[in-house]
């Protein structure tokens, strides 16, 4: 048998659905996450300033843009451009990830890294990880407010966004917290290599400082973003916030 | 020196294929690789034994003919080409893992030898200039920008090995692509065909059925020609603004 | 370069035919008839190309695609043939040994590409470059072709740059230029120490285009094995397939010979582990002349072999001998010392000693010879090696000589020469294991080139119709010795410029009667490409092709390198004899031949090289003289220095195949300069 490559030459290209095509809607997916992020951890902040201002910030994003928007409207061009995202983003990491499966069928018995972060070969298992931390974070914030604290499912719990959220990082829902934290390491892991990637993927990256400045910005997002998020869960676990 | 050698043995592409354990003394610490890749033959060859097959050519670091993966690293421990990696890298009593480049686009020829002529593909698709012979004009009428020159000549030093692919996760060419794309798209003479050379290059990277980048940087890190990983950043910048231009 | 250069139109011969006198080879060979190249163009040097091609005859464009050229080897020469025959629209095909075209050996030339573009300002001109090239190459070339490629090195530059060659450039932009190999003028393009890396990926991706267009077909992991001549005219090759093994027939109107150099002749050298000699060998065979095969060139600065595990040689570029001086300890107890604790006093630089004029930057046969002789006297520096001496004994030396960058280091800073060498002062650490910024490079001659080559007359056409060869695996423009940075040039002009308007008065005559794949001639080609696979696959005898390819090369190392006398000739044609009957019952071969088999590839190119080495002592023996590369030690001067004997020898050797057991024939091509004349070199 002879081991010829049969591929014949392309023609007309169809970059739109290349392998770099996905990889920018992977990184224009991944930028509004980022960004949502960024403004939903400034947000969770809040929770410092105390039941009130938390409750208020809270209704203020259902009333926001209003009469414009009908009540709760941003919050549902939010959710809609973020399920949009998500689409896209999973989408694109299962094509690339099948991609890469059929390409190596038969793996090496030996294998070092030796340029790539931890973070940036836990992509694939760390996106995974994260879309199950958010299924859960809906169910339980969002979508069915489950109170896994004191107090079960009464309304004055659930239908309190600061209770609620104040009830589920109590000392004895120790386990809560760890799986908050956790699952900030596995964002943390993820949007380090995930900034970078995608602003080189978005092509701003043709210069060695330049490709530096975007593994630093890479460290900021992930440690702004996860440590803000941790804060929240850490401060009322230790119960500075209550 | 003495060594153990795990050697990857397949007869041809068909067939499957395992390592196989050899011992080799007498190793000299001057000796490249090859070289004592070549002593092993010789003495399989006195053992009635069919020698391993692997590809080499110039070795001396340029033509890009030989490849391996040593011990999980292509091209070995060192920045260069498996040619140029000399025995004093190793130490007396090492087991060595030798194996192929792994990529479906890559399929075993036989033992270490991979088909690599995907990669002429994807230069048969754009991964030129359209210049025909006696159409050149004179060369110093079209002056290029000396830093533009020095980046199409640093990413233009690419040799086609194949680390590249060999050493990313998602067997992805992007470094080899982005090579090309950069060197011909910071001259003067490659803007006319600049974003329709992304376009048709990119079709027969994916058609050949290369991976996607995922920016990890493995490639970069083990290409001996040092082309650094911004090469891929160009390439996707210059899809992008092709994207855009239509 | 020295006093008395004036320029001569052309018009009137300035030296008689050669007779030769001596007849040290008697017995070795048969005089065969002069041999006078029937396309020899005359009048004014000048105009001699311009009007060629004004007169051969245009190819209907339509008629192309119905004539079919094979082009074997990919480098310079036939990837640029291949490109440019593609662009016209011809149908090609295009063979190579190697897994892609872009890895030919023509990428691993290093130093640059003459072009006499005078964009210094200097002085120079397309006579000058002719000029220099007739006379480094000792006047053994024809004037003719030289002038053609000095007028044509200009277009090259051209085209490379069109095509994205990124040759290095000065800030504004312009192309930059340096002197090389002792030229007195700035006329080589470079692209740092990659040029001919850059200069084959141009071609390659001008060929690849025109395999995307469909004009070319390219056949990698092919090997030519024979040359199929039929009715008196090259018709095609048998290849082999050597994945699958499998012989194959490929016909067409006419063949291109583009295969390289035949330097492995000598196991160690520069060429790639591939390269040989068995298509232009193969030719020669079937009736095609080998010219001058005993020219030689062999490189002054080379990385000195370590030991018996060798497997090749590594150059470094000669352009470090611009600021590099070269040297051996005055004293022979000081070999062993390290190089750092000799003292300035007791250093000899020899080349600056022996010649002042030119110093480090002599010519490279004289600058690989000086080093030899420091090495026979005993000053050499480096590891210890034994060697056999020619009455049997065993002698020991160090095989190197020191090229000290510390003066440079300390004129220009260790920066500049980092920014000029990096990669090649890289590259030698990492062979040697030795930081060359803090202890002096070692150096020694290896094998390098190849001036010799199948004779060709000024279209690039063998004395068989219908074939061409072109590059290095030609003899045609170099002489006896090439100057440094002219082996890509005439690659490069062969390939773009020179075979495509030539081949064209050949291709006017089509379309040609087709062959069938049952002509008589077809099919002996191929029967006997079968059996001599079958004979190699069935020897199975103790030794590996391997150990018989090495002391091949010992032999010729010994006897036909750097220097010459009639006496080593002789016992080297012996001691070929000899083994070429050991490798023709001794020799082991495993696997199978219907698959890849890379032992048994190796078993066919041997078995040339033995036979070529047989006939480049022969060619070396007759010729005595010291002409370029080509040093016979009966021939010298007083103090040493190599001696022509022009009355003689300024003659093309031409050997035509004398059958399996016959001596082979000598064709002499006499050499009448009209546009330059003949002097004695002198570099003191």
């Amino acid at each position: 048998m002879r081991a010829v490559a049969t591929t014949t030459l392309i023609k007309g290209a169809r970059s739109t659905r290349s392998t770099i095509a996905l990889k920018l809607l992977m990184a224009a997916s991944g930028i509004v996450f980022i960004l949502f992020v960024l403004v939903h951890m400034y947000g969770n902040l809040k929770a410092f300033s105390g039941e009130l201002a938390f409750n208020e910030y809270a209704e203020h994003l259902r009333t926001f843009g209003e009469p414009m928007l009908p009540y709760g409207g941003l919050l549902w061009i939010i959710r809609v451009v973020l399920l949009a995202s998500l689409v896209a983003h999973v989408g694109s990491a299962i094509a690339l990830a099948k991609r890469a499966h059929a390409q190596r069928p038969v793996k090496y018995s030996v294998k070092k890294n030796k340029a790539s972060s931890l973070s940036s070969r836990t992509m694939r298992w760390g996106g995974v990880a994260l879309f199950l931390f958010v299924v859960w974070h809906l169910l339980q914030f969002t979508i069915v407010k489950i109170n896994v604290g004191a107090g079960g499912q009464a309304p004055e719990v659930t239908e309190n966004p600061y209770r609620l959220l104040i009830s589920a990082f109590q000392p004895e829902q120790w386990w809560m917290v760890i799986i908050y934290l956790l699952a900030m390491l596995a964002l943390a892991f993820h949007l380090h290599h995930g900034t970078f990637s995608a602003i080189q993927t978005l092509g701003f990256t043709n210069t060695a400082e330049s490709r530096a400045r975007a593994r630093v910005a890479g460290w900021v997002v992930a440690i702004v973003v996860a440590g803000g998020f941790s804060l929240v869960p850490l401060f009322t676990v230790f119960g500075v916030i209550s | 020196m003495k060594l153990t050698l795990k050697i990857w043995r397949q007869a041809n592409a068909s067939e499957k294929g395992a390592l196989k354990t050899y011992e080799l003394d007498g190793v000299s610490q001057d000796m490249s690789f090859l070289e004592m890749l070549d002593l092993l033959n010789e003495q399989l060859l006195q053992n009635d034994e069919e020698p391993v097959a692997f590809d080499s050519d110039c070795r001396e670091g340029i033509c890009g003919m030989c490849s391996l993966m040593i011990n999980g690293e292509a091209h070995g421990p060192e920045v260069t080409t498996t040619c140029q990696l000399h025995m004093r890298s190793f130490k007396d009593g090492d087991t060595i893992t030798i194996e192929p480049w792994r990529a479906a686009s890559f399929p075993i020829v036989k033992d270490l030898i991979v088909d690599r002529s995907a990669f002429d593909r994807i230069i048969q698709n754009g991964g030129y200039i359209s210049a025909n012979t006696g159409s050149a004009p004179e060369a110093n009428s079209v002056p290029a920008p000396r830093d533009k020159a020095m980046r199409a000549f640093n990413t233009a030093t690419c040799i086609g090995c194949g680390a590249c692919v060999a050493a990313c996760p998602n067997g992805s060419a992007s470094l080899f692509l982005g090579a090309k794309i950069t060197h011909l798209g910071e001259l003067p003479q490659g803007q006319p065909e600049r974003y329709s050379r992304v376009q048709t290059m990119l079709a027969q990277h994916d058609a050949e059925g290369f991976g996607g980048c995922t920016n990890i940087g493995e490639c970069a890190s083990a290409c001996p020609k040092e082309i650094p990983l911004d090469v891929i950043s160009q390439l996707n910048k210059d899809l992008r603004k092709s994207l855009i231009l239509g | 370069m020295a006093a008395g250069t004036h320029y001569l139109p052309g018009l009137t011969p300035t030296n008689e035919a050669p007779v030769q006198k001596s007849d040290d080879a008697a017995g070795y060979y048969v005089l065969g008839d002069k041999l006078v190249d029937p396309k020899a163009p005359t009048g004014p040097i000048a105009e001699r190309w311009t009007n060629r091609k004004f007169e051969n005859r245009l190819v209907n464009p339509a008629n192309r695609r119905k004539l079919s050229i094979i082009i074997v080897g990919t480098g310079l020469a036939g990837g640029a043939a291949a490109a440019t025959l593609g662009e016209a629209g011809y149908n090609v095909k295009s063979f190579c040994y190697q897994d892609s075209p872009r890895r030919a050996h023509s990428i691993a030339a290093q130093g640059g590409i003459n072009a006499a573009k005078n964009y210094k300002g200097d002085g120079d001109s397309a006579y000058r470059l002719f000029y220099d090239t007739v006379k480094g190459g000792d006047y053994r070339a024809r004037e003719s072709n030289v002038y053609r490629l000095a007028e044509e090195s200009v277009n090259i530059i051209d085209q490379c740059v069109a095509q994205g060659v990124p040759f290095a450039r000065e800030y504004g932009g312009l192309l930059d230029n340096r002197s090389f190999g002792g030229v007195q003028v700035s006329r080589t393009f470079y692209a740092r120490g990659q040029t001919g890396q850059q200069l084959l990926i141009g071609a390659y991706q001008a060929m690849e285009r025109q395999v995307a267009a469909g004009t070319v077909e390219q056949f990698t992991r092919h090997e030519m094995l024979e040359l199929i001549v039929a009715d008196g005219k090259a018709r095609g090759i048998i290849a082999r397939d050597m994945v699958t093994g499998e012989i194959e027939t490929h016909l067409a109107d006419v063949v291109v010979l583009a295969t390289g150099g035949y330097g492995n002749v000598f196991y160690l050298s520069t060429n790639a582990m591939g390269s040989n000699v068995t298509a232009t060998w193969r030719a020669h065979r079937k009736g095609a002349y080998m010219a001058n095969p005993c020219y030689t060139q062999i490189h002054p600065t080379c990385i000195p072999v370590t030991g018996a595990h060798q497997s090749k040689l590594t150059l470094m570029s000669e352009s470090l001998r611009n600021d590099g001086r070269i040297w051996v300890p005055k004293n022979a107890e000081d070999c062993a010392k390290d190089p750092r604790e000799i003292p300035e006093e007791d250093r000899d630089y020899f080349l600056e000693r022996i010649y002042p004029s030119f110093g480090n930057l002599v010519p490279r046969d004289i600058a690989s010879r000086a080093a030899k002789y420091m090495c026979d006297e005993g000053r050499g520096v480096g590891p210890e090696v034994e060697e056999t001496q020619p009455d049997g004994t065993v002698k020991k030396f160090r095989r190197g000589v020191y090229l000290d960058l510390g003066a440079a280091i300390e004129r220009l800073g260790k920066d500049a020469i980092e920014e000029k060498y990096d990669n090649l002062l890289d590259m030698y650490e990492r062979i040697t294991g030795e930081n060359p910024y803090e202890v002096p490079m070692r150096i020694y001659p290896a094998v390098h080139y190849v001036m010799g080559g199948l004779w060709v007359d000024y279209e690039l056409s063998t004395n068989i119709p219908g074939l061409y060869c072109t590059g290095e695996a030609n003899f045609s423009d170099h002489g006896a010795n090439r100057l440094g940075a002219s082996a890509l040039m005439q690659g490069l002009a062969d390939g773009y410029f020179v075979l495509p308007n030539t081949i064209r008065e050949y291709l006017a005559d089509g379309p040609f009667e087709p062959i069938s794949e049952d002509h008589p001639a077809v099919v002996e080609a191929k029967q006997s490409v079968q059996e001599r696979i079958d004979k190699f696959m069935s020897i199975n005898g103790t030794r590996s092709v391997e150990s018989i390819h090495k002391e091949l090369g010992l032999i010729m190392w010994e006897y036909c390198g750097m220097e010459r006398t009639e006496e080593g000739l002789k016992k080297a044609i012996g001691l070929i004899r000899e083994l070429k009957k050991e490798f023709w019952t001794n020799v082991k071969v495993l696997g199978s031949a219907d698959s890849l088999n890379q032992d048994l590839e190796k078993a066919g190119r041997v078995a040339d090289f033995i036979e070529l080495g047989e006939l480049m002592c022969i060619d070396a023996l007759n010729r005595r003289e010291s002409c370029g590369g080509h040093f016979r030690a009966e021939s010298q001067t007083e103090d040493g220095e190599a001696l022509r004997h022009d009355d003689e020898f300024a003659y093309v050797a031409a050997w035509e195949f004398g059958g399996e057991d016959g001596a082979p024939i000598l064709h002499k091509e006499d050499l009448i300069y009209t546009a330059i004349e003949m002097k004695q070199r002198s570099y003191k």
